[in-house]
């Protein structure tokens, strides 16, 4: 017996396991070392909107609190928010490393076609 | 004593902090840099030796960064093992650094020294910060401080072949780093908190309740996983033989002595620390598993690094197997078995580090990479090759040297757990380190009994000593922690005691 309601209900994590599978299929599949890397980049978007939308509460707000605001107002956990700039950071910093591999590669080798590249390093 | 209640936040700011002072410095003159690395590590060094004996007298130190309590605030503690892991690395990054001033001016470019030296201090405050972390998610942060600078430093030579190694480090080291972000998004959706202590207290209300533990399964898997990759357990270890054996000798040094242990050590505070040792050991037998691929990791290890032609090369595949070594004794799981791990991390980091200071000496004088052409090296550089003989010794585990302390610990393990599967690991144990030796034999032969080609190659021509010091004193730490084991010990056997305190 299949609970639709249950599987439905929790879209956001249908939307998560779709892009990882997508970025993880790039990242096997493709050849050229570019579109790896992007395949990277949307497996981490994945994990960040997981992350997101774990930290969101229905009808919440943003957690600031609002001058008179009393204590019934509903705030969305703020900590996945903020764990995640964190992780957005290094993806950063990784992409950032990681393109300026690419152009050294490309200057070296004169392609990016990753089996052109094992054929050319013989490994 | 008002100056040791901050060590623990010291030693992870001595090197990070150094690494921001270091460009400043040597935009000035390049000439500082070593010598500051080399201060800031031997303070490293000093204020892990002071941790440690804190550790020891008054059991394990919790610290509360910027005075919140934890679970809110960023803990950091520093149990047996986290001090025992603050000691080795700033021991060898201070060894890497000596060595590194004379290496340095030759191997790599100019322009490339002050950010060689910014980037080896961003790695080792990344390694310390790992070490003494009690939090999941600042365990993520500083693994990802020291896994990118350890992508940039692999390239730093800019060789064709090291920029490619890199890049294929830097993938798979990218896909390690979302596994574990998935595995620590999963703990926090089940517990809310990502304290370590404060999620191993309450994962206890989720252990067995029906549909959460698959999610608690997931967890496990995607952490596995992850710090695996990191670790380069085979078989997902096919960045570590290219990137280990392209980057610069003395990186080399720290990368296989220290960074892979990092993992491992990972690994260590995901199953015992956040996890239960029962859940890990008998409701989903993670440990067991690991203790077979770590088997297969000694055998093929061994077998690839047989086949190897390139010395760096066939150093980078033997720490492949004795990573093996280390997990098989996380795996285990046992007094013995876990301790024997614990203490071949310190061993096998000596050993390695040596080993490859060493091939880097060799190709600093001659240039030679190739195995086959190491004939009459015995003659020319003696000190060295004395000192690569007493580390190859250690890693194969013949007895007065260390390797054999913490091989017999993990034979011992391997018996504890009574079963036939006991057996087959001392078996695994036993032909992995007659393999070990076939291919350091091979090696020694080489330098010592071939007749070289030329007989001018044959003069005396010994390593300068800058570099021959740290080589000396790790070959050194090699035998004198071999006939004091005591020492490191120590430290090892409470930690492996804390980790499997519920068994």
């Amino acid at each position: 017996m299949i609970n639709f309601e249950f599987l439905l209900g929790h879209y956001n994590y249908w939307a998560v396991i779709v892009l990882f599978l997508i970025g993880l299929y790039a990242m096997i599949v493709k050849k050229n070392l570019i579109k790896k890397f992007m395949g990277l980049n949307i497996m981490d978007t994945s994990i960040f909107l997981f992350y997101i939308s774990m930290g969101d509460v229905e009808g919440g707000v943003s957690p600031i609190i609002a001058h008179g605001g009393g204590s019934e107002v509903i705030y969305v956990n703020p900590l996945p928010s903020v764990l995640i700039l964190t992780a957005i950071v290094v993806a950063v910093s990784t992409t950032a490393l990681a393109l300026s591999l690419i152009i050294k590669i490309y200057e070296e080798y004169g392609t990016l076609d990753s089996e052109r590249l094992v054929e050319l390093m013989g490994w | 004593m008002v100056g040791t209640s901050h060590l623990p936040i010291l030693v992870v700011l001595l090197p990070l902090v150094t690494a921001y002072i270091t460009p400043l410095l040597g935009w000035i003159d390049k000439r500082i840099c070593n010598p500051l690395v080399v201060v800031s590590m031997t303070l490293a060094f000093l204020a892990s030796l002071l941790l440690a004996r804190s550790v020891l007298t008054g059991g394990v130190i919790s610290y509360h960064m910027g005075g919140f309590a934890p679970p809110f605030g960023i803990e950091l503690v520093v149990d047996y093992f986290g001090v025992y892991m603050c000691i080795i690395i700033s021991f060898i990054t201070l060894m890497a650094a000596i060595y590194s001033r004379e290496y340095v001016a030759k191997e790599l470019h100019e322009s490339k020294t002050v950010p060689y030296y910014t980037l080896l201090m961003l790695m080792t405050g990344g390694m310390m910060g790992a070490s003494v972390t009690g939090d999941l998610f600042n365990l993520f942060v500083f693994f990802e401080i020291l896994s990118i600078s350890s992508y940039a430093l692999v390239a730093i030579t800019g060789k064709k072949v090291a920029i490619m190694a890199s890049y294929k480090y830097l993938l798979l080291g990218a896909i390690a780093t979302s596994f574990t972000l998935v595995g620590i998004a999963y703990l926090y959706i089940l517990t809310g908190t990502l304290n370590m202590a404060d999620l191993s207290v309450r994962l206890q209300s989720v252990y067995g309740v029906g549909g959460s533990s698959w999610t608690l399964i997931a967890a496990l898997a995607f952490f596995m996983v992850g710090y695996c990759i990191k670790a380069a357990l085979f078989p997902l270890h096919t960045w570590l033989p290219d990137a280990h054996s392209m980057a610069p000798s003395s990186i080399s040094a720290v990368l296989s002595g220290i960074l892979i242990k990092v993992g491992a050590l990972a690994i260590i505070r995901v199953l015992f620390n956040i996890f239960q040792p029962e859940f890990v050991v008998e409701t989903i037998p993670i440990t067991s598993m690991i203790s077979w691929m770590a088997a297969a990791a000694i055998i093929a290890g061994s077998l690839f690094a047989i086949s190897q032609t390139d010395i760096k090369r066939m150093l980078a595949y033997s720490s492949v197997a004795h990573i093996g070594f280390i997990i098989l004794g996380i795996g285990l799981a046992t007094g013995y078995g876990t301790t024997g791990g614990i203490l071949h991390i310190f061993n096998h980091a000596m050993a390695k580090g040596c080993l490859f200071l060493c091939a880097g000496a060799i190709i600093y004088k001659t240039g030679i990479r190739n195995i086959d052409d190491l004939a009459g090296l015995g003659n020319k550089m003696p000190f060295t090759m004395a000192a690569f003989t007493i580390a190859s010794l250690s890693m194969i585990g013949i007895p007065p040297t260390a390797g054999f302390v913490s091989k017999f610990y993990l034979g011992l393990g391997a018996l504890e757990t009574g079963t036939w599967s006991g057996w087959v690991f001392i078996g695994t144990i036993l032909v992995g380190s007659l393999l070990t030796a076939v291919f350091y034999m091979k090696v020694i032969n080489n330098i010592y009994f071939k007749e070289p080609l030329l007989r001018e190659d044959v003069q005396r021509d010994e390593t300068p000593l800058g570099m021959l010091i740290p080589i000396l004193i790790l070959a050194g730490g090699c035998v004198i922690f071999g006939l004091f084991p005591r020492i490191p010990l120590s430290l090892a056997e409470p930690a492996a005691k804390l980790f499997l305190g519920g068994i």
